[in-house]
């Protein structure tokens, strides 16, 4: 058992009294960030590197640090979700859909606790899928090329339909509002700059953090404004905290399936932690029985996005470890640590450092054990945090989403970016559409029309190309199902669903 | 200091806002690009080496491939001493090809280079391509049958070291060129590995774990001698094809400080270009020395410039 004594030398390089000390305090300052909308894991853990640094740490304590701090603020970002309807980063904007009406109907510690075991469960297993196949998986990023991606982006937007929203052409639309944002900036095939009306400032594009906070958090507080916090967000009541074991048990299914999808999800570079939650939030949706009731506050539509995004932030440790590609912005972050830490991820760290590997895969377990049992338990504190009076919430969100915004870019304008897409997102709220096929048209529209344009210069402009491997075959008729299934089942559905095999789980 | 009070003090600082600092390093790209590393290596250097009383502070400025840094140094802080800024072969780049909204290199103070990341050619370990003569000559056979993966967009540096390998080798119609252009060394990599791409330029510090691990097979580095620990890839011009394409990393400052504080950065750089930390730095991340100062620097500049316009406009890039 070579990975049970690589492992055994790992823990014996994190687990000490110190580091011990080091993961709590990581994953409490990590849950905080992880709660401010704005702050997200990225920009986080991007904070603290210089910190890290100043203090002195030796490479495996900083490891130990900030592992918590990124782990925690994936953790961290479904408390925002679920008590103010403002997705603390981008990962938790999918667990908004079910967890905030949870919080509405008065079950938001029972949300609360859901989703921290199934961001357990997700992130667990995961960084246990990273130890057995990391060797075996680096070869998958292999064969995916830019057709393979482009079905793949298909298959995220063909399964939109009717999310959040109960009209298809609403959602729709807002998908096509967020393609558009996404042409705006420098076209990587041209080097040419589009949309961008000679700005400086849009030639990178619009950075999804800005407009996740403005059509999140700042149309918030102009909602709030306007209805003098009636029908807000803001001031949910959390009322006593009793583990739910059965609606645990319920949802159990939905953790495991949403973590294996967001796993592969997290495992193919591009795809990332938030294609992870959706992918994970739209399978579930699928195949349960009381479709019906997502969106409303169902405990699955909070289980399996967060299973999902906890365990595509694992996976997405496989290709930044393997091939030095990091799969999203959170890794990016991570990858830039090690680089800090005179670490080269690529195909020889394992064989090369693998002290560095393993003790970072007992960080990563350390960090997990330490944050289910500050979260479940504690979830009170952090949810004080935010159950402040709204005199003081108000002005604190608004503050932390203009600093927050500030500190990714370090320009004014983001912010008055992120003032428009305020407005933007309460026009579209007044108008009930759902506004997060806006961010994912941001975030996956420049991805897929890169591939699509990397495919046809590859291919010479053979349209042919894009079907041309069996996995891209693959991936195109599943995103045609996707597209076509809901249409035919729709008038399955009209009828009442079947009930719960027991009645009475539905009051727990 | 023990280990208790040092995890005290990491609770304090994350709860209290950083202390000031003098000097400022911008790195006009997010944590873990190349800018990134050149300021935290130059500050950290800095400090040891007691040129400056406190840790250099490092802040990111992203946006425009550092066209927002640019424009915010030549317009806020024309006349800032405290301040300096990550620069490289993409920076002239895109000044050259007019990225910067109108921006040109004669708007701030060209500092010096300490280092260079040599360019690198490199195949899938199966390509039927066994030389870089092999490469230019299937490119000069038929263009649309070999396609260049590389780190950076059209017009980019890894974009114009093909050109410009493939213009001294005699084939000149830049535009039948086909290059993909990716989001860092590392996805190109994996598309030629993959087979996507039948080639795949780039620096070779972001290469070296690929080569050691046999993925890849270099095929020519674009440098004048062969680089220390990479002795068996031959140079281009041992090929016969006169091209060096190094990605200096070096800085810049505002134009507008004085001459006396424009030569202290010059000084500074200096020493931390000839210390032994730099030296271990340059070595364990595969980077060559390229070490241009002050006049020499600024001359060098401005010829990398006006080489860059001449092919911009043959591709089109410019009018």
């Amino acid at each position: 058992m070579e990975m049970l004594s690589n492992l055994a030398m790992g823990f014996g390089i994190a687990f000490t009294p110190f580091t011990l000390l080091l993961a709590v305090i990581g994953a409490f300052v990590g849950t905080i960030i992880g709660a401010l909308p704005g702050l997200g894991p990225s920009n986080g853990v991007a904070l603290l590197i210089p910190i890290s640094f100043s203090m002195g740490l030796d490479a495996i304590s900083a490891l130990v640090l900030l592992t918590s701090v990124y782990y925690g603020a994936m953790y961290g970002g479904r408390i925002s979700s679920i008590l103010l309807n403002i997705p603390g980063d981008e990962p938790a904007m999918m667990t908004t859909l079910d967890g905030y009406p949870m919080a509405r109907q008065g079950l938001a510690g029972e949300a609360l606790v859901v989703s921290g075991v199934a961001s357990f469960a997700g992130s667990f297993l995961a960084t246990i899928g990273l130890m057995i196949f990391a060797p075996y998986l680096a070869g998958v990023a292999y064969k995916f090329g830019p057709a393979e991606y482009f079905a793949l982006y298909m298959l995220a937007f063909c399964t939109l339909g009717g999310m959040g929203s109960n009209n298809q052409a609403k959602a729709a639309m807002s998908a096509a509002i967020g393609l558009a944002l996404a042409m705006v900036g420098l076209d990587k095939s041209t080097g040419m700059p589009r949309f961008t009306f000679g700005e400086l400032h849009l030639q990178d594009g619009i950075d999804f953090l800005v407009a996740i906070v403005g059509l999140f958090a700042v149309a918030e507080v102009f909602f709030f404004i306007e209805t003098h916090g009636k029908d807000s967000a803001i001031g949910v009541k959390l009322g006593k905290l009793t583990i739910p074991w059965k609606m645990l048990k319920r949802t159990f299914g939905a953790m495991m399936r949403g973590t294996g999808i967001g796993f592969v999800a997290g495992v193919l570079p591009g795809a990332g932690a938030s294609l992870g939650s959706f992918l994970a939030y739209m399978a579930e949706k699928s195949v349960a029985r009381d479709k019906d009731s997502f969106g409303k506050g169902n405990p699955k539509g909070v289980a399996a996005p967060e299973a999902g995004n906890n365990a595509a932030a694992g996976g997405a440790l496989v290709p930044m470890l393997t091939l030095g590609v990091p799969g999203s912005g959170t890794t990016a972050v991570l990858l830039a640590l090690l680089l800090t830490l005179n670490i080269t991820p690529g195909p020889l760290l394992f064989s090369e450092r693998p002290e560095i590997v393993w003790s970072l895969i007992a960080s990563l377990l350390i960090a997990n054990v330490v944050l289910l049992l500050m979260n479940v338990p504690m979830v009170k504190v952090f949810v004080h945090i935010l159950s402040v009076p709204a005199w003081v919430l108000l002005p604190g969100v608004t503050m932390i989403a203009f600093v927050g915004i500030y500190s990714l870019t370090g320009s004014s304008f983001d912010m008055l970016m992120m003032v428009g897409f305020g407005v933007l997102g309460y026009v579209m709220r007044k108008l009930d559409m759902p506004t997060v096929p806006v961010i994912l048209g941001i975030l996956l529209g420049n991805a897929m029309e890169d591939n699509l344009r990397r495919a046809m210069v590859l291919s010479n402009g053979d349209w042919t190309y894009l079907f041309s491997t069996p996995i891209a075959i693959g991936l195109w008729i599943a995103a045609i199902l996707g597209f076509v299934a809901p249409i035919f089942l729709r008038r399955l559905l009209k009828k009442p669903p079947l009930p719960e095999t027991d009645p009475s789980l539905n009051e727990d | 200091m023990n280990n208790w009070s040092r995890a005290a003090i990491a609770a304090l600082m994350m709860t209290a806002a950083a202390p000031a600092m003098a000097e400022e390093c911008i790195a006009p790209a997010n944590p873990g690009g190349g800018w990134d590393f050149t300021c935290r290596q130059i500050g950290r250097i800095m400090t040891e080496l007691k040129l400056v009383p406190n840790m250099v502070q490092v802040t990111n400025v992203t946006g425009a491939g550092g066209g927002v840094a640019y424009s915010q140094i030549v317009a806020d802080r024309n006349d800032d001493p405290t301040v300096f800024v990550a620069a490289s072969s993409a920076t002239t780049t895109r000044l050259a090809e007019n990225a910067f909204a109108g921006a040109t290199a004669d708007q701030v103070r060209w500092v010096g280079s300490i280092a260079g990341d040599p360019g690198v050619i490199v195949v899938g370990k199966d390509s039927e391509f066994q030389s870089l003569t092999d490469l230019v000559d299937a490119v000069k056979a038929d263009p649309s049958k070999v396609a260049f993966a590389g780190g950076s967009a059209v017009g980019g540096f890894d974009h114009l070291k093909v050109l410009m390998m493939l213009d001294k080798a005699g084939f000149s119609d830049a535009r039948a060129v086909k290059y993909i252009g990716l989001d860092g060394g590392a996805d190109a990599i994996t598309q030629t590995v993959g087979g996507f791409a039948q080639a795949m330029t780039g620096d070779l510090s972001e290469i070296t774990g690929f080569i050691k691990s046999g993925d890849v097979r270099p095929l020519a580095v674009l440098a004048d001698e062969r680089i220390a620990g990479f002795e068996d890839v031959p140079t281009a011009k041992e090929q016969g094809i006169d091209i060096t394409a190094m990605n200096w990393r070096g800085i810049y400052v505002p134009k507008g400080i004085s001459d006396e504080d424009y030569n202290k950065w010059v000084d500074w750089l200096k020493q931390v270009g000839d210390s032994e930390q730099w030296k271990q730095e340059m070595a364990a991340n595969g980077l060559a020395p390229y070490n241009v100062y002050g006049a020499d620097f600024e001359k060098f500049v401005a010829e990398n410039v006006a080489e860059i316009q001449g092919i911009a406009k043959e591709i089109g890039l410019l009018q």
